[in-house]
């Protein structure tokens, strides 16, 4: 028993800590929450210490607990660690843009640390009803900071729209899970597994157990948002505050990415012939939907979230090119492919979004394609970090963007699905258009406004280089990040 | 040693001049940029004077481990066919960047810094022999040339700039998949001298070479994917325009030679007769097409594009007049289109317009300038005694041993080139002086003799003795014919 306590410390600690975080912030007068803010940053640290200590006392092996409705293995550590980087990333780049609009409140710091317990508990979920637990958590907390900024019409009809169609998509998974409760008369993911082994493959079993899938698949693709349940992401993105689609639009992936391992691959394996086929539609029809769509707009929020969507698409490839004619030997390349790709994307988008924040100041919003105008000649090295943000997201070599789409269509490709790595490969065409234009926009075009751009302080301007430059020097040496995702792929 | 140098040296010195920062320190930019230019073609003259005349095979090789896990490896090395386009990228650079000297007023670091960052990424793709590398190195090139021509081009520079980068990413994304599908036939190795030995059946073979031909014949570019050439061209700066007609185009016809011949000879066979006509379009349709443009610029690279036909038609009639001849012609059309490119800068950055109309009587003032620019016209023509000629004649020579009547269609060019070249050259240099702007014309300035002197006495060289050009390649070219000779399947 004290054992399961130490493996869960990770977790313990954030919850300790938010739960700390929220009663001190009662008595923080200062509007800028200095101190509020600096708990929660030491509260990322301690549970990123908690979770070295567990990874190195397990030396990274596999480790459930509390019944096995836990598990820590190598993935879940990464992911995490990972998680903790992106969120401490997003609340530094959105300090100064929340303060201006007075969002900087306790609320939002304590509402993201339980968000992103919501994802760990998701990432180290061994139970049908710890993902779910999770998921709730997580989302929850998301709908009330889309709502955050309470006087704004768009937020509070982005957050509607979210609660609603969230709350429907974890009805279908909740449905898909029961399904598969009554076909295997079990909750625990690698129960579920072993069951699925035993079943025979008679015809109605199977189409009970096909029948929950789809269901199941169903609320995934929503969490991913992967079209064609992409609806929210757009509006979603577009109507919360910045500082909250910089949230939204990274750790959760992660998390996304983590569920969709434990459900379909630790437990839905036997089914790995049925899923694939589902996931290779949605993937076609993300990548169209996304970049297509993602060149009409005229909002950068926007046209970001649309490219979340083809990204999500892209990385789906890996997830569905794992099992070949019941040959698993493709397996850890195609899944660590995908895990890569996440990371990947992760990485960029906390880019991206960040710098829409860095650009924005008191008064005034980036986040018109215009505002991008003319940046080379305002600040030629924040237009050079986001060129490398942009060439990296259109997978443009020497950036790391490429080395997660030419691992995804490798994968692919040894699974023999040549026309899908063809389809991937002409819409990531399309997509290089839109990523282009920010280029062109910000380097040939003449700039609309004329002032500087309003001087971050030293901090957040080495963070956010370094966070461009990683791009490019994981794009040189991709092998450390390729070689650990592939270890947390084998250790599942 | 010498690859690597080769590769990082324009590299590190571009990087050093941007991180010097703005306009106020263009003098000392300008300086790192023409020390790192000319230190990057130094280090390039010991693979000519080191290199091993009979061995066919690659030399001054690299090979350190880069991606373990999809076995790819950092090889470089060069043979008779590659080495010599170093040597022409990194000399093309020094031209460039004196070109670029007094012209460039703003954003020196950065319009320096890209030129340098491209020779070291062009140095890159001549010498890699892993695919992927090579893969990184071909499509890396397209960021500093889409900067390029959309900061300092024309008024259209948008325009040209995306559809630049969107032809050429379309190709290389289908080479790409075609890539990864060599690496999953040949059991995980992206070495492209493992792909070269791989047996692979025909109907693959017939697929792989679609999958390449598109990107390589969007680089060269081939009629009918041609279009985004005359566009870039035109609205690119005098530097973008040469580097993107003597070693870009380049790039497309040399992954001909290193790709598709060696690795899929049998497709190559099967579908000659689509590439021969291809060429032969190229040759004839483009040449008429550049008869009647009224934009300079726009006619030398109608005229890029009927050269290049020449190149591929030379690959792809499979013996050693052809292919050697093909890559004479490269080379050639390195120096000449530099050149021709050069001049109408000289012209534009005078009058600010590359109209033909709005010049005429040019020699009365320029005297200097109508002599070289004679010169390279000829050139362009194919004159004897010109490098333009050696590699024209050799592709006709090696197609009459095909069929009289193709190389009947080739010779035509001839005729056409000469026609468009002269005829443009008439209407600009002689005649009565135009107008007042013509008239106010000073002669070449220094700098400018120098880089077209240069490039003159490189034509001309070339021109009288091509055995310093030849002779490097006869053994790789030879033993590439004998690979080609035996079925892979």
């Amino acid at each position: 028993m004290t054992l399961d306590f130490i493996v869960g410390l990770p977790e313990i600690v954030l919850l300790a800590g938010a739960c700390a975080l929220m009663l001190a912030d009662l008595y923080v007068k200062d509007v800028e929450r200095r101190v509020s803010y600096a708990i929660a940053q030491a509260v990322l640290l301690v549970t990123a210490a908690a979770t070295i200590f567990v990874l190195l006392g397990s030396g990274g092996e596999l480790v459930y607990a509390f019944n096995k409705l836990y598990v820590a293995d190598f993935m879940a550590h990464m992911l995490k660690l990972t998680a903790y980087g992106a969120v401490s990333l997003a609340l530094v780049y959105s300090r100064q843009y929340l303060i201006d609009r007075g969002l900087m409140t306790g609320e939002f710091l304590t509402l993201l640390l339980f968000a992103l317990l919501g994802m760990m508990v998701m990432m180290s979920a061994n139970s049908f009803i710890a993902i779910y637990l999770g998921l709730e958590l997580l989302s929850l907390c998301l709908y009330a900071m889309v709502a955050l900024n309470r006087d704004s019409a768009a937020s509070t009809e982005a957050a509607m729209k979210y609660f609603i169609l969230g709350a429907l998509a974890s009805g279908m998974l909740l449905y898909g899970m029961s399904m598969l409760y009554g076909a295997t008369g079990t909750l625990t993911i690698t129960e579920v597994a072993k069951q699925l082994a035993l079943l025979s493959k008679d015809s109605t079993q199977q189409t009970f157990l096909v029948f929950g899938l789809v269901f199941m698949v169903c609320g995934l693709a929503f969490k991913l948002g992967v079209a064609p349940f992409h609806m929210w992401i757009p509006d979603v993105y577009h109507g919360a505050p910045t500082a909250v689609t910089l949230v939204i639009g990274t750790a959760p992936k992660l998390a996304a990415f983590a569920m969709a391992m434990r459900l379909l691959v630790n437990g839905l394996l036997e089914l790995a012939v049925d899923w694939q086929q589902m996931l290779s539609i949605l993937a076609v029809l993300s990548m169209a939907i996304g970049n297509v769509t993602a060149i009409a707009q005229s909002n950068l929020k926007r046209m970001l979230a649309y490219s979340t969507i083809a990204h999500m698409g892209f990385m789906l490839l890996g997830l569905l090119s794992g099992v070949v004619g019941g040959n698993w030997r493709n397996a850890a390349d195609a899944y660590g492919a995908a895990m890569f790709y996440t990371i990947v994307y992760v990485l960029m988008s906390v880019g991206s979004f960040g710098m829409l924040l860095l650009l924005s100041h008191k008064g005034f919003e980036c986040e018109k394609l215009d505002d991008l105008k003319g940046l080379n000649r305002r600040n030629p090295w924040y237009a050079f970090l986001l060129l490398l943000i942009m060439f990296s997201l259109a997978g443009v070599p020497p950036t790391v963007g490429f080395y997660a789409k030419l691992m995804v269509l490798s994968a692919a490709v040894s699974a023999g699905m040549i026309w899908l790595a063809v389809v991937a490969v002409l819409f990531s065409l399309v997509g290089a258009y839109y990523y282009l234009r920010i280029v062109k926009l910000m380097y040939f075009d003449e700039p609309v406004i004329a002032a500087p751009v309003y001087v971050q302080p030293l901090g957040v301007r080495v963070l956010m280089s370094t966070n461009g430059l990683a791009l490019l020097a994981l794009g040189i040496l991709p092998q450390p990040l390729m070689t650990l995702c592939l270890v947390a792929i084998k250790g599942l | 040693m010498l690859l690597s140098l080769a590769i990082w040296v324009p590299i590190l010195a571009g990087l050093l001049a941007l991180a010097t920062g703005g306009d106020r320190n263009a003098p000392l930019q300008r300086q790192i940029a023409l020390a790192g230019a000319i230190a990057g073609f130094l280090v390039t003259l010991p693979l000519y004077t080191g290199f091993d005349l009979r061995n066919p095979g690659m030399q001054f090789v690299e090979h350190r481990a880069w991606i373990p896990q999809f076995n790819v490896f950092y090889t470089l090395g060069v043979d008779g066919i590659s080495m010599l386009f170093i040597l022409l990228n990194a000399f093309t650079t020094v031209l460039v960047v004196i070109a670029g000297w007094s012209v460039i007023q703003q954003r020196v670091a950065q319009y320096m810094g890209a030129f340098l960052l491209m020779s070291g990424l062009l140095n890159g793709v001549f010498c890699a022999l892993d695919g992927l590398l090579f893969y990184v190195f071909f499509e890396a090139t397209l960021i500093p040339m889409f900067v390029i021509i959309g900061v300092w081009g024309g008024a259209n520079r948008v325009y040209a700039a995306l559809k630049f980068f969107l032809y050429t990413l379309f190709g290389s994304l289908l080479m790409l998949v075609a890539l990864l599908y060599l690496y999953n036939k040949s059991g995980g190795s992206f070495a492209i001298r493992d792909w070269w030995k791989l047996p692979l059946p025909l109907a693959a073979q017939l697929w792989l070479f679609f999958g390449l031909l598109f990107a390589f014949a969007v680089k060269v570019p081939m009629w009918p994917v041609h279009t985004w050439l005359p566009d870039a061209h035109v609205e690119a700066p005098t530097g973008g325009s040469v580097v993107l007609a003597a070693i870009m185009l380049k790039l497309g016809a040399y992954g001909f030679v290193r790709f598709t011949l060696p690795i899929l000879p049998d497709a190559s066979r099967e579908l000659a007769w689509l590439m021969i006509a291809l060429s032969l379009i190229a040759v004839v349709y483009i040449g008429l097409v550049a008869l009647v443009q009224t934009d300079m610029k726009k006619l030398i690279a109608y005229s890029s594009i009927s050269h290049m036909g020449f190149v591929t038609l030379g690959f792809f009639i499979f013996n050693s007049y052809g292919i050697e001849g093909a890559l004479i012609q490269m080379i050639s059309h390195g120096f000449i289109s530099a050149a021709m490119f050069l001049c109408v800068g000289v012209m534009y950055d005078r009058m600010y317009t590359r109209n033909i109309a709005d010049y005429g009587g040019v020699v009365n003032t320029m005297p200097k300038f109508a002599a070289f620019m004679m010169l390279f016209a000829m050139a362009n023509c194919g004159l004897p005694a010109t490098s333009g000629f050696v590699g024209e004649f050799m592709v006709i020579m090696g197609t009459i041993k095909v069929s009289f009547w193709l190389a009947f269609a080739a010779a035509t060019t001839l005729v056409f080139g000469a026609a468009y070249t002269l005829w443009m050259y008439k209407r600009v240099i002689f005649g009565a002086i135009g107008n007042e702007e013509v008239a106010k014309l000073k002669d070449l300035n220094s700098r400018e003799f120098l880089v077209l002197g240069l490039l003159a006495i490189a034509v001309l060289f070339m021109g009288i003795y091509p055995l310093p050009f030849t002779e490097v390649m006869h053994a790789s070219v030879n033993d590439l014919l004998r690979h080609m000779a035996l079925p892979k399947f």
